[in-house]
């Protein structure tokens, strides 16, 4: 035993320990994330409950089994619960998600398995998913039209038929109301920042006035047009509703333009639910955060982070490679260019919120403020680049990453061999020549790999943005029909602050817990895509040119 | 042969052009790419500077007084167009400041009756009061109102009276009024005077609205002061209507007023400096603090401290002026306050700040008053017949070194303090912009994050680069390695919402997973160690991590298995209500524990991979030596390996440091964000950068809590920079080293 502490291997077992448990965090984390994301769409079980409280009272519940935790019976106690004389030690409890938030005060509740008689899972308990107040649990009793009763031998079949004929109709009054009728009202102020500049330059005579009316009331004219149909589709869409009984035996009207699924768990096989997820997960990435983004899909947080970061590479990597270029290949080698290369090399280090604050404080309110007085005075006081905005976080994130660019742009300058060059340069090449048609191109995976790791770590920044552009819910993209198609100066949404907005600003956590869970590992598998095919091309790259130098 | 090369090269003197284009192209833009990095660093000192500047003055105007009497008051508008002026024959009068029609006079009133006593409210208010020799008061108050005819500013003087025109009795019998101090609020007047027969006098109102046509009624109570001095200097009344002072020469009588039928005098103090007697008193904004001038130039502020439940007024810091001060005038919305000696000197102070901006001689003659505008960039000085206006910049007094960085005495405070809280609903908030909590924080939280991600990190680096076999390391390095590129939101997140519940409900089992993985790890090795050569033998070296993980995995559900039944068995069944009551320890749901694990892991690929690199790249023959005369591996690791490496492992740490202190979104997410100042484990903190992020989008651009705010993140740019600077610089020559080996 003590020679063999003394022998050391005891050590190198526990080095051998720190690297396991680094192993197994890494991996325990990610798959956590997916485990919790990806599990959120799959249909889960509805159980019926038969409660009894303390003083006998028997109750039923239905909802879905959310979370489960053995906790001990003092610390139950403690918070106020009450528990029947004999109890054990340690307390099975499960937070049920119970739905139907507008007729219970808590749409998710905890209970105690010592209350639970019974528990069952019924086939046609239904779960409807709609635009408002969260999931409605119960079973379906009858469908109306018109406020008449539907008779139909296949319930589901024309619930679900119904449902689809609402949601077509709904869908065809949202395109409305965003598209035509969003540009209208886009050119109505654009007509009235215009007339306001000529105002203010003095030269809004009574000619353009009348014209500016006329323009005005042509617009006018057309949206009263569109708001008749759209208030056409939104009456058709609310024609039916379906009637059903909930938990306490209540029988509760549900307007069919609101609902926007239907299924039924505990009658779907696992084909039907794996059927179910798809659409479910699909939905998630392709629709509109709704209840104040704790519910619905990421849509605009996926297209501002995607537009943000292009318009980021867009401006880092030129500038990145010229300047890598000029240090490589231009500058003199010497203690100059040693500190520069160093300091750049830094500035990677440099807290990100610092350029957040530099953002902020420079592009925002100096630059921006000074593009206002000069190209938008007629807007003022209301800023148009003068606020935070998408043009300013690109530009944030691109100084931010600027080093990531430049060191791995050098780093693949450095790693062709200067053979290469003697050899361009001995066939009579300029050294433009050279660095154009020869080492640049030997280059570019080293740039693409530089320029993806860059974009891998712009798309994870989080702290900057908050400060230079980033929203909790942004009206309109950045990129729309209306001239001039890409909206700069417009504040966007952002996957990584979208959860820290929902799970740390939402007033209801609890329901916006798995979406959260489900945008962290959207994040999680663009970024480490991201990073492992920059991992990859770089090796790629170091196994060509080892065989060059050969 | 050497003039056909020219001849070619002149043949593509077009080449030529591009080649130098490209290269002047390339440098310009490299350097302008170059500069802009460096912009950072000059712009944040940019904003940062003017927080370090003192006041400065410049002489505007100088007007002629046109009329006759002493000055009692003299005061500006918001815009510093037009001054007015209160005489000792009551008098007001408004005059121009700004335009041709600079120094005459726009207003005048004449008020009836002969003035013995005047008094002014604190400047917010903005009234004045004005005691007769009939023992009556009246009060006026100086109103602008604004107008754009025309699109032009036109500001019009007018004045106003509060309690109404006519003038209010104190005293029928007492005689005329010698001293006086008014205050008032919406629903609360209180007026405090002296008569020619030496009584003192206390008179509350309490106003009345009538439901029916609004109007307002004050209904008066007045009592008599007991044990008054014989002589009085000053009144003053504060005016929450709950203290009144006395001063006779240089004692302070203070009477609680609170109960007007229980008025009564709490205690007598002497508020003078050694060996000086006391000129001037004046209440700072808001009313709590009291300036003291004396005639050698000796300011003073008191307030109330609460000290053993009684409050008790106390001496909290000291100025110095030039000479013996005459007038003090406190600035309307900050802790500043001017003041004029009778050397002609004038200064300009700051409580917070604890600091004297400016002393500057005006005049060689003798001064008479000052009044400072209300937005604090305007100053009118009186000397006799002449009105001076000097425009004052003066934009960050309360931001200085010592109220950044050292304890401050802060209002209602029982002790100096480091505080940050930097805003309020209130007007006559007193800002607390020390950077010492949040600095604090930082390195509460680089701490922790520290403790954990350093043993894990470097153990881990030094068995990849030098026990494990190659192809084992080329997928452990990059898997680590990822843990980096996740982004830091999501591991804020993880930790907010899933770590802080599971190490709240698993205390017992966080602090058995600690103890327990190191026994786990020795326990396995031993079992390993004691196991037939014939399984040994057939595991290939260097897989000692792959084993341990089922261990690792087996340690970490045993301790959370039984974090419960330890819990009932050590600390009765809730571990966090034992820390509470019975060691008295405060629990945060996030605190710093939950950071540390967090921004550990945050930290820990970072330190890792540069560790692994500079372990991983010392000399083989250095260890093949070490080995061949008889060391084990372990021994040449310790005495050889790491000695060689230390260097790499230092800046790896460094690294690590500056990342850990920069980090935003963890410390975020994860902590409570309250500015504590205290090492428990068990508490939050709030950081520079949490700091930043939280407080930034909320202030006000160019005031001083945004330029603090800039402050720190200038102070993180320096310091990570200095870090990665220095560990950057070490690698450097480490590698030099190894390759000259």
């Amino acid at each position: 035993m003590r020679n063999w502490f003394k022998s050391g291997a005891p050590w190198i077992w526990m080095t051998g320990g720190a690297v396991s448990i680094s192993l197994v965090a890494v991996v325990g984390l990610l798959v956590l994330i997916a485990w919790r994301g990806l599990s959120f769409f799959w249909p889960s079980t509805v159980y019926e409950f038969d409660l009894e409280e303390l003083n006998g009272q028997r109750h039923t519940v239905i909802g879905e089994l959310y979370d489960s935790e053995k906790v001990s019976a003092e610390r139950v106690l403690s918070s106020g619960v009450k528990l029947p004389e004999q109890h054990d030690e340690v307390i099975t409890r499960y937070l049920l998600k119970t739905g139907n938030r507008e007729y219970v005060d808590l749409d998710f509740r905890w209970i105690m398995e010592t209350q639970i008689k019974t528990k069952t899972a019924p086939q046609d308990i239904a779960v409807f998913e709609r635009s408002t107040n969260g999931n409605f649990y119960g079973y379906v009793e009858g469908l109306l039209e018109a406020g008449e009763a539907v008779n139909a031998t296949d319930k589901r079949a024309e619930l679900i038929k119904r449902m689809e004929r609402a949601i077509a109709l709904n869908q065809q009054a949202d395109d409305l109301q965003h598209g035509p009728i969003g540009s209208i009202n886009y050119e109505l102020e654009r007509l009235r920042l215009k007339e306001r500049g000529l105002a203010l330059n003095g030269e809004l005579d009574e000619a353009a006035k009348a014209d500016f009316e006329a323009q005005r009331q042509a617009l006018h004219d057309d949206y009263l047009v569109l708001e008749k149909e759209l208030f056409a589709f939104r009456d058709q869409a609310s024609r039916d509703a379906v009637i059903v009984r909930d938990m306490d035996g209540r029988q509760v009207t549900l307007p069919m333009q609101k609902v926007l699924d239907v299924h039924f768990p505990n009658d779907m096989g696992f084909f039907a639910k794996f059927g179910h997820w798809v659409h479910q997960l699909a939905k998630f990435v392709s629709s509109d955060p709704r209840e104040a983004n704790t519910e619905g899909g990421v849509f605009p947080a996926i297209f501002g982070t995607v537009f943000m970061v292009m318009l980021m590479a867009v401006i880092v990597t030129p500038l990145g490679v010229v300047a890598a270029i000029y240090l490589h290949e231009y500058a003199k080698k010497g203690p100059i260019t040693k500190m520069i290369r160093i300091a750049v090399i830094n500035l990677a280090g440099v807290p990100s919120i610092v350029y957040g604050v530099f953002g902020l404080g420079f592009f925002v309110y100096m630059v921006g403020g000074s593009l206002d007085q000069i190209f938008y005075p007629e807007a003022l006081p209301s800023p148009t680049f003068g606020s935070p905005g998408v043009i300013w976080s690109a530009l944030t994130l691109a100084i931010l990453t600027l080093p990531v660019v430049i060191v791995s742009t050098e780093e693949g300058l450095s790693r062709i061999p200067s053979s290469v060059r003697q050899g361009s340069l001995a066939l009579g090449a300029t050294k433009a020549e050279t660095l154009w048609r020869i080492i640049v191109p030997m280059a570019s995976p080293a740039i693409m790999t530089g320029l993806i790791l860059a974009v891998a770590r712009a798309a994870g920044e989080v702290a900057p943005l908050m400060l230079v552009g980033v929203v909790k819910m942004a009206p309109t993209l950045p990129l729309d029909g209306n001239f001039p198609y890409f909206h700069l100066e417009r504040k966007f949404m952002h996957l990584g602050f979208h959860i820290y907005d929902v799970g740390f600003q939402s007033p209801n956590v609890e329901a916006a817990r798995p979406l959260v869970y489900a945008t962290a590992f959207l994040l999680v598998t663009v970024i480490i895509g991201l990073n492992m095919s920059a991992i990859s091309i770089r090796n790629r790259l170091r196994e060509k040119f080892r065989s060059l130098d050969q | 042969m050497a003039e056909e090369f020219s001849l070619s090269l002149a043949g593509s003197r077009k080449r030529l052009v591009t080649d130098k284009l490209a290269k002047y192209g390339v440098t310009t833009g490299a350097v302008l790419v170059l500069t802009a990095l460096l912009l950072i660093f000059v712009y944040l000192l940019y904003v940062v500077q003017p927080i370090f500047e003192s006041a400065d003055i410049e002489k505007q105007t100088t007007l002629k007084v046109q009329s006759q009497g002493k000055t009692l008051a003299l005061g500006m508008e918001e815009q510093n167009e037009i001054a007015y002026r209160m005489t000792d024959g009551g008098l007001v009068e408004f005059i121009s400041l700004q335009g041709e029609s600079s120094g005459s006079v726009i207003l005048q009133k004449q008020l009836a009756g002969k003035v013995t006593a005047f008094s002014q409210t604190i400047p917010s208010k903005g009234m004045m009061v004005y005691g007769f020799d009939d023992g009556t008061i009246q009060i006026i108050h100086p109103d602008f109102e604004v107008s754009y005819p025309n699109d032009q500013r036109l500001i019009e003087p007018s004045v106003s009276y509060p309690l109404g025109e006519s003038h209010l009795t104190i005293d029928e019998s007492g005689g005329a009024i010698k001293h006086l101090a008014f205050e008032m609020s919406d629903e609360q007047a209180g007026i405090a005077a002296v008569m020619a027969d030496g009584r003192a006098v206390f008179m509350a109102l309490t106003a009345e609205q009538n439901m029916m046509t609004e109007e307002v009624t004050w209904t008066p109570v007045s009592t008599v002061l007991p044990d008054a001095p014989a002589k009085v200097d000053q009144i003053l009344l504060l005016p929450n209507l709950r203290n009144l002072y006395l001063r006779s020469g240089n004692r302070l009588a203070i009477y609680d007023i609170s109960d007007v039928d229980d008025v009564h005098l709490t205690t007598m103090m002497d508020i003078n400096s050694p060996g000086a007697n006391v000129t001037k008193v004046r209440l700072l904004t808001g009313a709590s603090s009291l300036i003291v001038g004396n005639d050698n130039g000796d300011i003073s502020q008191w307030f109330e401290v609460v000290k053993d439940g009684s409050r008790k007024l106390t001496l909290i810091r000291e100025f110095k002026a030039e000479a013996g001060i005459i007038d003090i005038a406190p600035e309307f919305f900050r802790k500043g306050f001017l003041t004029l000696d009778d050397e002609g000197y004038l200064g300009i102070f700051h409580t917070t700040g604890n600091t004297r901006l400016l002393s500057e001689k005006l005049s060689d003659k003798p001064l008479e008053a000052v009044a400072i505008s209300p937005r604090a960039n305007a100053i009118l000085v009186e000397e006799p017949g002449l009105l001076s206006l000097y425009h004052l910049d003066n934009e960050h007094p309360e931001v200085t070194w010592s109220a950044l960085w050292q304890e401050v005495w802060y209002e209602g405070y029982p002790e100096p303090d480091y505080v940050w809280q930097s805003t309020s609903a209130s007007d006559e908030f007193e800002p607390k912009l020390s950077l010492v909590p949040i600095s604090f924080g930082t390195i509460k939280a680089a701490f922790y994050a520290m403790l954990f991600a350093v043993p894990i990190a470097l153990a881990g680096a030094i068995y990849t680069a030098y026990f494990m076999s190659a192809p084992v390391r080329s997928i452990v390095k990059p898997t680590v390695e990822l843990m980096e590129a996740l982004p830091t939101v999501i591991l804020g997140f993880l930790a907010g919402l899933w770590l802080a519940p599971i190490v709240e409900e698993n205390l017992p089992g966080i602090v058995m997973l600690i103890i327990g993985l190191p026994i786990g790890v020795l326990l396995a090795a031993f079992i390993w160690h004691n196991l037939p050569k014939s399984i040994k033998q057939a595991t290939p070296e260097g897989a000692h991590s792959l084993i341990l993980i089922p261990v690792v995995i087996l340690v970490g559900y045993a301790a959370f298995a039984l974090s419960t039944p330890v819990e009932y068995w050590l600390f009765g069944g809730d571990a966090r209500k034992f820390l509470t009551n019975e060691l008295g320890i405060d629990f945060d749901q996030r605190n710093s524990l939950v950071v540390g694990i967090a921004m550990g892991f945050a930290v820990i690929p970072t330190i890792y991979s540069i560790a692994e690199d500079a372990v991983f790249s010392v000399p083989k023959h250095l260890t093949n030596g070490s080995l061949a005369l008889g060391a084990t591996s372990w021994q040449t690791l310790v005495r050889v390996v790491i000695l060689t490496a230390s260097p790499g492992i230092f800046s790896a740490v460094m690294m690590g440091l500056g990342r850990a202190v920069g980090e935003t979104m963890i410390v975020l997410m994860a902590t409570g964000n309250t500015p504590l100042m205290d090492w428990s484990i068990f508490q939050g903190m709030r950081t520079l950068a949490a700091n930043i992020a939280v407080e930034m989008p909320e202030s006000e651009v160019g005031s001083s809590h945004y330029r603090v705010l800039f402050l720190a993140a200038f102070v993180l740019f320096v310091f990570t920079f200095c870090f990665n600077t220095v560990a950057e610089f070490v690698r450097q020559r480490l590698r030099e080293k190894y390759s000259s080996l």
